[in-house]
């Protein structure tokens, strides 16, 4: 059964120095209250797993949490680039940061792999590529059936993934809709998981095409109103655009990120 | 990306009614039939899709990465999971489902992509540029979906600006595939598709040699010149024997594109 805690104790129980954390939402519902959480709490050496390690990876690798991204594109949708990812990629700043580059496809049937508990998943992809050379985790496999070559990727097993979702009832049964991403694949193939939620309820009401995530495969859920901003969730809020534009001027330069840093996320503190 | 932004400048090549850049982008969206599926990437490709739609395709089919299947947005979305796109699609699928249920298998008839860099064979690069991988001068975002939507839809409509910056003689990393080294590549590798029909600049528009499958200059655009074509690429660029000009954009195309871009403008 899912525990209702706070984001500060659930980071702190759940998120430990040197795992393997994935925070997805594919553009809505993008966990940035946990992400900020994870920064103040001053977690190290995180080997960062998504899909679009978009502006909440970017604050994640320039306040020094990760020494590796697993991601298949890195960037400000329709804005431009993650300045902080590139000023550690190109730079090393303000560490190293090691690349395990993939393709959406592959990361998703990565994530499809491990939440379906097989060790590999196939897809037709990659060949001719140079990501095939470049990206350790991508294999050529045969079919035993036909004999076609196609391509092999191994199981994402993150220890622990971090979602956000419109609501989740008192027991911790947690309810999702509009683009769910690899949400709920991320969370299945999780060791662990921390569900942030725009509302707790009594009783969960169905909403036409949503995801349920049952009480029993989800380790934590946090009551985090507004905890996808600048990111949205749909019914809840809408995608603060001009919030992804404002943050192209203040990554692109390591003096206005770290006062950024100190302002927004470690003086702010947690949310109650 | 920043097409919006750049419509309302002036810029040397372009006549007084309009940017070459709306010339890009009206040239891209004429390239899209009614009634067809369209894989979207945004910017460029989702602009010039969203006027095809609006104009002479209203039964396009708009399909995003994010699983929004049959998109019909009222404005231009800043992000491929922009909420209007949820709200205005047939269907919203999770992003395992949109790869491989709706891309995969080949249901898409064009795949619309953007260039960091691309070579004479339509191969893209939207990894890295410069130094080494592990230390580039300049880290790009990534391949992102666009290795399957080259490999996997029918066919594939390539919109990028035209400089020697991007058309290079040889790219830096190979993200997704054109034509590979030329003929028989893609047929080799298995790829689906029959991979880029053609590619769409400021300048005009290139098409791959039924031959050679390397790209050729084809139809230039009102005011652009082959001398100005060849500058802007970083190979020696083929010219066909009989250059086409392309037909200039419409009152109808232009008032559209611009109360698109306008959308955009003022966020939401």
């Amino acid at each position: 059964m899912a525990r209702i805690m706070s984001l500060r104790d659930a980071v702190a129980e759940l998120v430990r120095d040197g795992d393997t954390v994935a925070l997805e939402g594919f553009t809505h519902l993008i966990p940035f209250a946990a992400g900020h959480e994870i920064i103040r709490q001053g977690r190290r050496d995180l080997t960062l797993v998504r899909m679009t390690p978009d502006v909440v990876y970017d604050q994640l690798i320039g306040a020094g949490c990760a020494a590796r991204l697993v991601f298949s594109w890195g960037g400000n949708p329709g804005v431009g680039s993650l300045h902080r990812f590139r000023d550690a990629v190109e730079h090393g700043w303000p560490g190293p940061l090691e690349l395990e580059e993939h393709s959406h496809a592959g990361m998703a049937n990565r994530y499809v792999a491990g939440a379906s508990g097989l060790p590999f998943a196939v897809l037709r992809g990659y060949r001719g590529t140079d990501l095939v050379e470049r990206t350790a985790t991508i294999a050529p496999i045969t079919c035993p059936f036909t004999g076609e070559e196609l391509t092999a990727v191994p199981a994402l097993r993150p220890d622990v993934t971090v979602v956000h979702a419109q609501r989740a009832d008192r027991q911790g049964n947690v309810q999702l809709w509009g683009i769910t991403g690899v949400q709920k694949e991320a969370v299945l193939a999780a060791h662990r998981s921390l569900v942030t939620v725009e509302e707790l309820v009594d009783e969960l009401t169905p909403v036409p095409g949503d995801v349920v995530l049952p009480s029993w495969v989800v380790t934590a859920v946090a009551h985090v109103p507004g905890g996808a901003h600048p990111s949205y969730a749909q019914g809840y809020s809408v995608r603060d655009n001009e919030a992804y534009r404002r943050w192209d001027a203040v990554s692109r330069d390591r003096d206005a990120f770290t006062a950024w840093l100190d302002a927004d996320v470690l003086a702010a503190g947690a949310p109650a | 990306m920043s097409s919006a932004e750049t419509t309302t400048e002036t810029t040397a090549e372009t006549s007084a009614e309009w940017t070459a850049d709306e010339m890009m982008t009206v040239a891209a969206a004429r390239q899209l039939h009614d009634g067809t599926a369209c894989f979207v990437g945004i910017g460029l490709p989702s602009t010039a899709a969203n006027l095809a739609r609006a104009t002479h395709a209203p039964g396009l089919v708009l399909v995003y990465e994010s699983g929004c299947i049959g998109a019909k947005p009222d404005r231009l979305p800043l992000s491929i999971g922009d909420g209007v796109l949820a709200d205005t699609a047939d269907a919203v699928v999770s992003v395992p489902e949109v790869f491989n249920y709706w891309l995969q298998p080949g249901r898409i008839d064009v795949g619309f992509l953007g260039a960091a860099q691309l070579d004479r064979f339509a191969n893209i690069n939207t990894t890295m540029v410069g130094g080494t991988y592990d230390a580039p001068a300049v880290r790009l975002p990534g391949a992102g979906g666009a290795p399957e939507i080259a490999a996997s839809c029918r066919e594939v409509v390539v919109v990028v600006r035209q400089s020697p910056r991007t058309f290079v003689r040889e790219l830096e990393f190979v993200t997704s595939v054109g034509f590979g080294s030329g003929p028989g590549d893609r047929e080799r590798w298995g790829l689906r598709g029959a991979g880029p029909r053609v590619v769409i600049t400021d300048l005009g528009v290139l098409e791959p040699d039924p031959s050679t499958c390397e790209l050729t200059l084809t139809s230039l655009h009102p005011g652009a010149t082959v001398e100005q074509a060849r500058a802007a690429t970083g190979w020696d660029l083929r010219v066909a024997a009989d250059v086409a000009s392309t037909r200039p954009p419409d009152a109808d195309e232009l008032r559209v594109l611009r109360a698109l871009n306008a959308t955009l403008r003022a966020g939401s």
